[in-house]
């Protein structure tokens, strides 16, 4: 057992720790969102250049083949930078998805474009509840809700219901009769879409088993998500650590009190339990057997929502006035945290999860 | 990274395995497994067990008969007893006074008490608390005058647990009371037969007598008997603090408790109600967690660094977590948890589960509290 990383996987980190400093800094990332499109192609092109975009691609169709624990690296060095770019739902969750669904021939069509960051493809997974997408006769009608980063994709991975019961996996060409896009920001300062499709075009990319395989995506993208948490997070307690130390107030840092030095403790406790989570989410998110993975990956998103909400409302609490204004990146962390604890299943729907098969369990013995 | 044990961790963890399942009698084990508590002649013979078996001195190194384990090791080791219903170590001779006899202690001191200590033919207690000084430890007042060859004692101990069972008591006394707090302390080992010494039970509001108040009147104590130097005693026992928290996690008895909360659970119908339902896995999750963060903390330390201050966020989360553990088991058996030393009343596995949980309440109290281990966290560690 050891829990280092070997020296290509801190190269790895490294290179997207430098790229952060160097060249997303918060002042670039603020004229990026204030911008249109409120993401950056050039910004996409350097990670292409980096080869951050192909880690999760195999060597076969252009990528390097790597796993769980290199992306949750890559994942946790780009969380302090807050990338606006749909590094999760394009680079992570697509690439896994098109390898467990798709045929040989799709795999070979799409994959070395999203290696090199030339073609953007995301998965519109959850419906909108009074909507769902159904297919019928091969074409798709319904809508998909807050699809991340729908907008700016070229192609998109859409679930249906099929007319004979199953989960069907369908390319949807965005421009394509029927299919419209409202593309908006969200809390987070990235992009999201609402996806209406009306009798929409479509071609079905599974034969069979499309809830498994976006099970089986989502959990890796899960897993990346909390690697992410994990690094804002850091930085978080970081910088509230730093704060602490410097801000006078009754003649004293106002770190010398104790009521808020038990608060960055539990800060830290948070962060600690979160960071092990994460490690075992990495270890368990491409496990086979989808009752064992659920279990971890749920513990894993409850243990790391419960610190995202506690580390981002005591962090903005111990900056006072300051952490409310838009102006210190402290905020924009909070609305980050707020978002990831929010996405692939909220607390509550982990935690239910996780607590509904604690009772099957007893039910089986 | 690789969170897989390897193939000799799992075989040794086997061999743990099938040892306790061998040799661990069905009596002691029901004990544990139902939260009751165990006598001395049970804690002896367990201990005398893994004694005959190599295993007595857990934490040693060789050269002092130890086993010389792996701190990993060690813990497969104290997770397995946990898991059979083994009884705890007894840590106030193997886990806190023994560190300190090999690294401070007189070849005739190391010679005299630590074979005693793996064997269990002498019991230690430990003489740190007074009633003015709890986390404020330095503040002890016990006065040590020396005489000649000797050391004339007088003060009061307390919270002195099992001290009932104790032959030796190793104290923090005050030798130079002009000096600042910390630095006119001296470490003492005492023997409880010497004249002078008395010890009264403490009754705990679970009706247990767990621990004790220790009297100390005119008790002659040998110079000998002193570890180290003279007034260097704090040196001693913020030693003895830093060993005394390892396995403070208490993983290895957290998941036995947690599997029995969820066979009373499971009984109690209390699983198929969701609010129920979430709170017992509320604290699997946790426990899940801090099984790795644990193991993280072993792992930096196999870097041969000695415990350091990431112990406190394991006692923290630890004894919480045991808290947790013990109110959900009470709650789960609803007013069956309230009838008091009542055997033959409600289902058999309610019957200590009130007092168990209000027993449990010393977890975050003793050891550091846990406010006291805030404190070490946010000042050690985060530098406040």
């Amino acid at each position: 057992m050891n829990f280092d990383f070997d020296e290509d996987q801190r190269a790895l980190a490294d290179t997207v720790q430098r790229f952060v400093a160097r060249d997303y800094t918060f002042e670039k990332r603020r004229a990026i969102l204030d911008a249109d499109p409120g993401w950056s192609r050039a910004v996409w092109q350097a990670l292409a250049d980096l080869g951050v975009l192909a880690i999760n691609i195999d060597e076969d169709y252009g990528g390097l083949g790597y796993g769980p624990q290199e992306t949750g690296l890559v994942m946790g060095a780009f969380g302090p930078g807050l990338l606006l770019e749909p590094y999760l739902a394009a680079a992570v969750v697509a690439p896994a998805l098109i390898r467990r669904a798709a045929s040989a021939d799709f795999q070979e069509e799409w994959l070395p474009n999203i290696a090199t960051g030339e073609t953007i493809v995301v998965l519109a997974d959850a419906d909108a509840r009074d909507a769902p997408v159904t297919e019928i006769g091969g074409n798709l009608s319904g809508r998909k809700a807050v699809v991340a980063h729908g907008g700016c994709a070229d192609l998109l991975l859409v679930s249906a219901r099929c007319a004979d019961g199953s989960t069907g996996l369908f390319a949807v060409t965005p421009g394509a009769d029927g299919v419209a896009l409202r593309d908006y920001p969200t809390l987070d300062g990235q992009r999201a879409a609402d996806l209406t499709l009306n009798n929409a075009p479509a071609m079905r990319l599974d034969a069979v088993g499309a809830a498994d395989a976006i099970d089986a995506a989502l959990d890796i993208g899960l897993a990346a998500l909390c690697a992410e948490a994990v690094g804002i997070m850091e930085a978080t307690v970081a910088a509230t650590t730093e704060y602490l130390k410097t801000r006078q107030q009754f003649g004293q840092p106002i770190g010398r009190f104790q009521a808020l030095q038990h608060r960055m403790a539990d800060m830290l406790l948070h962060l600690e339990q979160a960071r092990s989570m994460s490690y075992l989410a990495a270890m368990h998110c491409t496990a086979a057997d989808p009752t064992a993975r659920r279990r971890t990956l749920s513990a894993a998103k409850v243990t790391i929502g419960q610190a995202c909400r506690f580390i981002a409302q005591n962090a903005v609490q111990l900056h006072g006035g300051m952490g409310m204004t838009d102006e210190l990146i402290v905020s924009h962390w909070f609305k980050r945290l707020t978002a990831i604890e929010m996405s692939f299943g909220d607390t509550d729907f982990h935690l239910q999860r996780f607590a509904a098969n604690l009772a099957r369990e007893a039910r089986a013995a | 990274m690789d969170l897989a044990f390897s193939p000799e961790e799992n075989a040794f963890r086997e061999e743990v395995r099938r040892f306790v399942a061998e040799k661990l009698p069905d009596g002691i084990r029901h004990k544990v497994m139902n939260g009751v508590h165990l006598n001395r002649e049970e804690h002896v013979l367990w201990q005398r067990t893994l004694h005959a078996r190599g295993w007595g001195g857990v934490g040693w190194p060789r050269e002092f008969g130890g086993p010389g384990w792996t701190p990993t090791e060690q813990y497969i080791f104290e997770e397995e007893c946990a898991a059979a219903g083994a009884p705890r170590l007894i840590s106030f001779g193997l886990k806190m006074i023994a560190p300190v006899l090999m690294a401070f202690g007189s070849p005739a001191q190391q010679q005299r008490f630590l074979p005693k200590i793996m064997s269990a033919e002498e019991w230690w207690c430990q003489g740190y608390s007074e009633p003015g000084s709890g986390s404020d430890l330095a503040s002890v007042k016990t006065r040590a005058v020396r005489e000649g060859d000797h050391y004339l004692v007088n003060g009061q101990k307390t919270w002195t647990t099992l001290g009932q069972y104790a032959d030796w008591i190793f104290c923090l006394v005050r030798t130079d009371p002009e000096a600042k707090k910390q630095s006119g302390i001296s470490f003492l080992l005492i023997d409880m037969k010497t004249p002078g010494v008395t010890v009264r039970p403490i009754i705990t509001l679970d009706g247990a007598h767990e621990v004790n108040e220790v009297w100390l009147e005119d008790v002659k104590v040998p110079v000998e008997n002193r570890i180290g130097e003279e007034n260097k005693g704090w040196t001693y026992a913020k030693f003895l603090l830093g060993h005394e928290r390892t396995n403070i996690a208490g993983i290895g008895i957290a998941k036995r408790e947690l599997a029995r909360l969820k066979r009373i659970a499971a009984a109690e119908g209390r699983l198929e109600q969701p609010l129920f339902a979430a709170r017992v896995a509320q604290v699997e999750i946790d426990l899940m967690a801090l099984e790795i963060t644990n193991l993280r903390v072993l792992s930096a330390e196999r870097e041969k660094k000695a415990p350091g201050p990431e112990a406190s966020i394991l006692k923290i989360k630890g004894t919480e977590i045991q808290q947790a553990i013990a109110e959900l088991m009470m709650q789960a058996v609803g007013a069956y948890a309230l009838p008091f030393k009542q055997a033959d009343v409600g289902p058999d596995y309610a019957a200590n589960l009130g007092a168990g949980y209000c027993n449990l309440r010393k977890l975050s109290i003793f050891g550091g509290s846990n406010e006291i281990q805030k404190n070490i966290i946010s000042q050690m560690i985060m530098g406040l």
